[in-house]
């Protein structure tokens, strides 16, 4: 191709060099990154695989040297995930749809969404310490629903800001037309607003799981840990980011190798939610 | 005003409007009737206010704060501006079509249900009925009949556009607005949707926003030009596209302005 400008013009030459080392070191801070993430994965893949097996779903955590499982850490985290979830989702929602939805007009809807972005980075030991002084400290012992309340305190604030964010990008001008036909704001909302931005919702609660499964802080003060079986809510309950922290803490191998398989299931737990929230995102 | 407008049958009497987008007056003293079973266009160039009149009749702008209009609309005689009038049964007998096509993410069939539930408690069979006819009357029906619970999403643009005109007619409102309704569109769907303008000022009172003059002096009985927020000059199309009164209306209708 022949061109108004010489191809080896001198700003063309150096634009071509700068490029070439620009994208050099992009390349470069990838694998930087991709490095040690590859290595956090193929260690834990390494140290916990030959702790997977049917023992791990089967037997509760055993006294060192002997052996066992994870079944009630898996069902402890399971039921105070699953708790915080029910309890922090519908708090979450109606406050994302009210700062989405009727948050246009006064202070209260920018400053509630000031608050909940400082709630979204808040430290989890902080959260933990709070249900602590308002709950456990209260009723003086550490429990189930003292766990689950905890991690809805952060499935709160994922789900307000994305409910937010989604029913943002629902373009005003579907509600007009809901509007103009005299749809009331409850259907518009319900019946429009909700179905557009249906998948991206469900994709924040799905985050939101992902997120509350591998948090240990927060239930360090609130659930602690149970070495038995138990689905007492109102009791300490096991769970697998206090096992882990325990067991790994220890110094027995066998509780070790238990340690580094909790570690995989959460990994593979939280990985499967993200493929599921993409999944779900894309339809 | 114009003699022709004095005797025609007014739907819609503005009086003395005013409007406002915070301090921004969008409308100055808008007065003029729009005639039942006619069609009316307001054209003039962007920013002039036609849109914002428009949505006055229906009372959207309520939706956002902030904007708020001043003066007197009457519907049938009644001051639909009132704190009085209720703004469900207003939204019914004004319904609205809008610039860019806007299905709701649901089917065909509840795209149109949608409306009609807000008001009427109809049996499954008439339902059916309903949306035949809205759809027939838009003419859509032929195109979308073996497919009513396809989402309504999967309609190509013009189709999309019939659909919101469907929907609009399908609650049986007496006015629709329609907010330059064809300038998303191709030629083609432009001319079906300009047929079906024509037919349904039988039924309907409409009253479209254009930004294209030749679409005005094609299906429109009655024009108004807009300019800065006041009404320059309103009569019969004709007259307005062949002997304008003012000035300012012919400057811009042969293009040497705007």
């Amino acid at each position: 191709m022949s061109s108004a400008i010489a191809p080896l013009n001198k700003i063309y030459r150096r634009r071509r060099m700068v490029n070439a080392l620009m994208l050099f070191i992009s390349g470069l801070t990838l694998l930087f990154g991709l490095f040690w993430l590859a290595w956090i994965i193929v260690t834990l893949f390494y140290e916990g695989f030959n702790a997977l097996g049917p023992s791990l779903f089967t037997q509760n955590t055993p006294p060192p040297g002997s052996n066992g499982g994870l079944l009630n850490a898996i069902v402890g985290s399971f039921l105070m995930a699953m708790m915080g979830t029910l309890i922090g989702t519908p708090v979450g929602i109606l406050a994302g749809t009210y700062l989405a939805e009727f948050g246009r007009r006064g202070w209260l809807a920018p400053a509630t969404r000031f608050i909940n972005d400082i709630l979204l980075s808040a430290p989890s030991i902080v959260i933990g310490l709070f249900i602590y002084s308002v709950y456990v400290a209260k009723v003086s012992h550490f429990s189930g629903w003292a766990g689950a309340l905890a991690l809805s305190l952060i499935v709160i604030p994922v789900v307000v800001r994305t409910t937010d964010d989604m029913l943002k990008l629902v373009p005003d001008s579907l509600r007009e037309a809901a509007v103009a036909l005299g749809a009331p704001a409850w259907k518009m909302i319900v019946f429009v607003s909700y179905r557009a931005a249906r998948a991206g919702i469900v994709t924040g609660i799905l985050l939101a799981v992902a997120r509350i499964s591998g948090e240990t802080a927060p239930l360090l003060f609130t659930s602690l840990n149970n070495q038995f079986w138990s689905l007492n809510m109102n009791a300490p309950m096991a769970n697998l980011p206090v096992v882990i922290f325990q067991f790994a803490m220890s110094p027995y191998p066998d509780w070790h190798r238990l340690a580094w398989g909790g570690a995989i299931l959460i990994t593979l737990g939280v990985l499967g939610l993200n493929i599921l929230a993409r999944v779900m995102f894309r339809r | 005003m114009s003699e022709d407008l004095q005797f025609a049958n007014p739907k819609l009497k503005v009086k003395d409007l005013n409007f406002f987008y915070g301090k921004y007056q969008a409308l100055k003293d808008v007065s003029m009737n729009i005639p039942a079973n006619k069609v009316t266009a307001f054209i003039g160039p962007s920013g002039c206010g036609k849109s914002t009149l428009l949505r006055t009749f229906n009372r959207l702008y309520e939706l956002y704060p902030g904007q708020r209009a001043e003066g007197e609309i009457q519907l049938d005689g009644n001051d639909i501006l009132a704190k009085t009038q209720d703004i469900t049964l207003l939204r019914a007998k004004v319904g609205m079509v809008f610039q860019k096509p806007t299905p709701f993410p649901m089917s065909i069939y509840d795209n149109i249900s949608f409306g009609v539930r807000l008001y009427e408690n109809l049996r499954r069979g008439e339902m059916d009925e309903r949306i035949e006819w809205a759809l027939t009357k838009a003419a859509l029906w032929k195109e979308v009949k073996d497919k009513l619970n396809q989402s309504g999403n999967s309609l190509s643009g013009g189709q999309q556009q019939r659909l919101c005109i469907a929907r609009g007619i399908a609650i049986k409102p007496e006015v629709l607005l329609l907010d330059e309704p064809c300038s998303a569109l191709d030629p083609i769907s432009t001319s079906r949707i300009e047929e079906l303008i024509d037919e349904l000022k039988t039924d309907y009172t409409v009253v479209i926003v254009t930004h294209n003059m030749q679409q005005a002096a094609r299906v429109s009985d009655y024009t108004a030009y807009m300019y800065l927020g006041e009404l320059i000059e309103f009569g019969l199309t004709d007259n307005i596209f062949i002997k304008p009164k003012r000035k300012e209306t012919e400057d811009y209708i042969t293009g040497r302005f705007g």
